[in-house]
């Protein structure tokens, strides 16, 4: 039952190039309308899973449905119900973003008209008659991420939509992805940012050495963690040894700028604080998809 | 619209804001039209001169048969002072009956052309002048032969050339730019046929090829340059497109191979220009040595040159179509077929 309306299914795919196991043994389910995540170091693995499921690549072994279907062999009923954005701006020479996005939409028999609402979907309206080679970095990604829509599919596949954009870049494409969610697309796609899967997804699936190491809400990995929060306040608001003394403490040490306390259980830490008036410089830290990596690799977490 | 028509019209503005394209498609070989048109205008087009002291029935044959320009002097000495001096190859002296060459030593070839000319008048004189009919005859009659004006013969050369460097760069580049810029796995994944983007792309070479036909003719006609087309001349639009399609055929097998865009550009160079030379895109093949003209023939674009020559300006009919498009038809066949098996649609 659940099958069927789940947008993708991948039942135990493995893919080698000689030695190396690009993909070794990956299932995962990505439900309609879900905002999935698959996250990793570069070399995971995240590019060949997203090329075996939109049909680019025959996997070794495993299975993989697409909306019901199997994509490969290549699928030509299946192409019209997914858009997918490469990881190379793809577009043709010297067009204008208007004019890429009319090709491609002809390319699915998209009236000319659609081009327009693209383009004001991903905020490039004021850009339509600018030739796709004078717009910056994030204009780019944001018209290929409008190409890969202007045949308005039922999926999505990004691949790594907001790698090398500034931060701004990748706030402003961070609301665009969440436009598109919010008109009913599934949406898989890439990233090697954790802090931003937690921000955007539904469910993450991290990745490494081409196996998933674990698949779940963000929140959930981070508080399946049980990792402590650190609280962090000014150098001298507090000693080392009465800081260690608060209930629910259960480490604090100091550095020159300082006080760090370690705690599992932040409310009566917090509010012991407060009652001794120690709350400048306070800040509060809680795990996050870097501590939930290094945990399941036992290595820093480097993109 | 259709993918087609779609895709014909972008990669047809891609072609036409490309300034670099454009100059290689256009402006360079129409420098080489204007350059070797401007350097060869005057090359073996003048008739021999010489110089004449006297007049009588034999000048008069001769100046109305145009065999000979004819210089008048009216002093013996100044006469054979130009010969002496190598501004004339030789000198005519009539004395009444009495005819006399003074010829250059130097220049044997033109000396003895004119010496054959001026007996050959007058042995006819002679035989005339004997009222016996002659007992063989003999008649002679213009052949537009091999040797050309240069731009009869420069022109079509060049446009085959220029055609085949456009269809061979045109489709290698693309081929490769769009492998790198994953624009070909982006159709792919479009449900669209793999025969309508090539036959766009086609399409726009195919237009590219008759605006070259169009420009280079036209330039060629002009009063300095003094093409003159042939009646049959339309015949050189089958080939304009059969030339189109063997040449792209040849460089969508190179962009097959090349990794990058500059590999491309080099290889098809590397393919092209020495084409282009044992061709005879430039100067005349029939000059060439025996064994090199025979390794000339395996070349496309030789056969293309031929065409274009005997429809342009030789006024050759349809039937100097067959071996040429029956060539490039073959060529585009075999090498298609090689290039669509060793094509890839990814790096």
């Amino acid at each position: 039952m659940t099958e069927e309306r789940s947008a993708v299914v991948v039942r135990d795919v493995r893919k080698s190039y000689g030695e190396l196991k690009a993909v070794d043994g990956v299932s995962f389910t990505v439900a309609e309308g879900e905002f999935f995540g698959i996250l990793g170091p570069n070399g995971a693995g995240k590019t060949t899973t997203l090329e075996i499921i939109e049909g680019l690549r025959e996997p070794d072994s495993g299975e993989v449905t697409l909306l019901g279907e199997s994509p490969w062999p290549r699928n030509v009923k299946l192409l019209p119900r997914i858009g997918v954005q490469l990881q190379a701006s793809s577009f043709f020479e010297k067009l204008t973003a208007k004019e890429q996005l009319q090709t491609f939409g002809s390319l699915y028999g998209v009236s000319a008209g659609t081009a327009a609402d693209m383009l004001e979907l991903v905020g490039l309206a004021d850009k339509a008659n600018e030739q796709e080679n004078k717009l910056s970095g994030g204009q780019r990604q944001r018209l290929s991420i409008a190409c890969a829509l202007v045949h308005d599919p039922d999926i999505v596949f990004l691949d790594e939509p907001t790698a090398a954009l500034d931060p701004q870049a990748r706030r402003n494409l961070w609301d665009v992805l969440r436009a598109i969610q919010a008109r009913g697309k599934t949406i898989v796609y890439t990233t090697h940012y954790l802090d931003e899967a937690e921000i955007l997804c539904d469910r993450v699936a991290i990745m490494d050495n081409g196996r998933i190491l674990a698949l779940d809400p963000p929140a959930v990995l981070v508080r399946g963690l049980d990792a402590p929060t650190h609280v962090t306040l000014q150098k001298g608001a507090m000693s080392v040894v009465d800081a260690s003394a608060l209930d629910g403490v259960e480490e604090a040490h100091e550095n020159e700028v300082s006080l760090t306390i370690s705690t599992r259980r932040p409310a009566p830490v917090l509010s012991a604080l407060a009652e001794r008036g120690a709350l400048d410089g306070l800040q509060v830290r809680t795990a996050t998809l870097e501590d939930v990596f290094l945990n399941l690799t036992g290595r820093e977490y480097r993109a | 619209m259709t993918a087609f028509k779609t895709l014909s019209l972008a990669m047809f503005k891609g072609f036409i804001r490309d300034k670099v394209t454009l100059f290689f498609t256009f402006l360079f070989p129409l420098m080489f039209l204007v350059i070797f048109g401007l350097i060869l205008r005057d090359v073996g087009a003048d008739k021999t001169r010489i110089a004449v002291v006297g007049d009588g029935p034999i000048v008069s044959a001769l100046r109305d048969s145009g065999a000979l320009e004819l210089e008048s002097y009216n002093d013996e000495n100044a006469a054979v002072q130009k010969v002496k001096d190598g501004d004339l190859p030789a000198a005519l002296i009539i004395r009444g009956q009495q005819l006399d060459v003074r010829f250059a030593q130097s220049d044997q070839v033109k000396s003895a052309t004119v010496v054959g000319i001026v007996n050959g008048f007058v042995d006819k004189a002679n035989l005339a002048a004997t009222g016996q009919p002659p007992r063989f005859t003999f008649a002679a009659e213009k052949v537009e032969d091999a040797s050309l004006k240069p731009i009869q013969y420069l022109t079509p050369g060049i446009l085959s050339w220029g055609v085949a460097v456009s269809a061979v760069f045109g489709s290698a580049l693309t081929l490769v730019s769009w492998r790198r810029k994953q624009v070909l796995r982006r159709i792919r994944l479009a449900p669209v046929s793999a025969t309508s983007v090539l036959s766009s792309r086609i399409l726009v070479s195919a237009g590219v090829a008759l605006v070259q036909g169009a420009i280079f003719v036209g330039i060629a006609s002009l009063p300095v340059f003094g093409l003159k087309l042939a009646g049959s001349w339309w015949l050189s639009i089958p080939l304009l497109l059969l030339g189109t399609i063997a040449f792209f055929a040849l460089g969508m097998l190179v962009g097959a191979f090349a990794k990058t865009e500059e590999a491309a550009s080099a290889a098809a160079n590397i393919v092209v220009l020495p084409m282009a030379f044992l061709s005879g895109t430039f100067f005349p093949v029939d000059q060439a040595p025996a064994w090199l003209q025979t390794v000339s023939k395996i070349f496309p674009l030789r056969h293309m040159n031929d065409g274009m020559l005997d429809v342009l300006v030789r006024g050759k009919g349809i039937d100097a179509l067959v071996v040429p498009a029956a060539i490039l038809v073959g060529f585009a066949l075999v090498v298609g077929f090689l290039a669509s098996r060793v094509f890839k649609w990814e790096e």
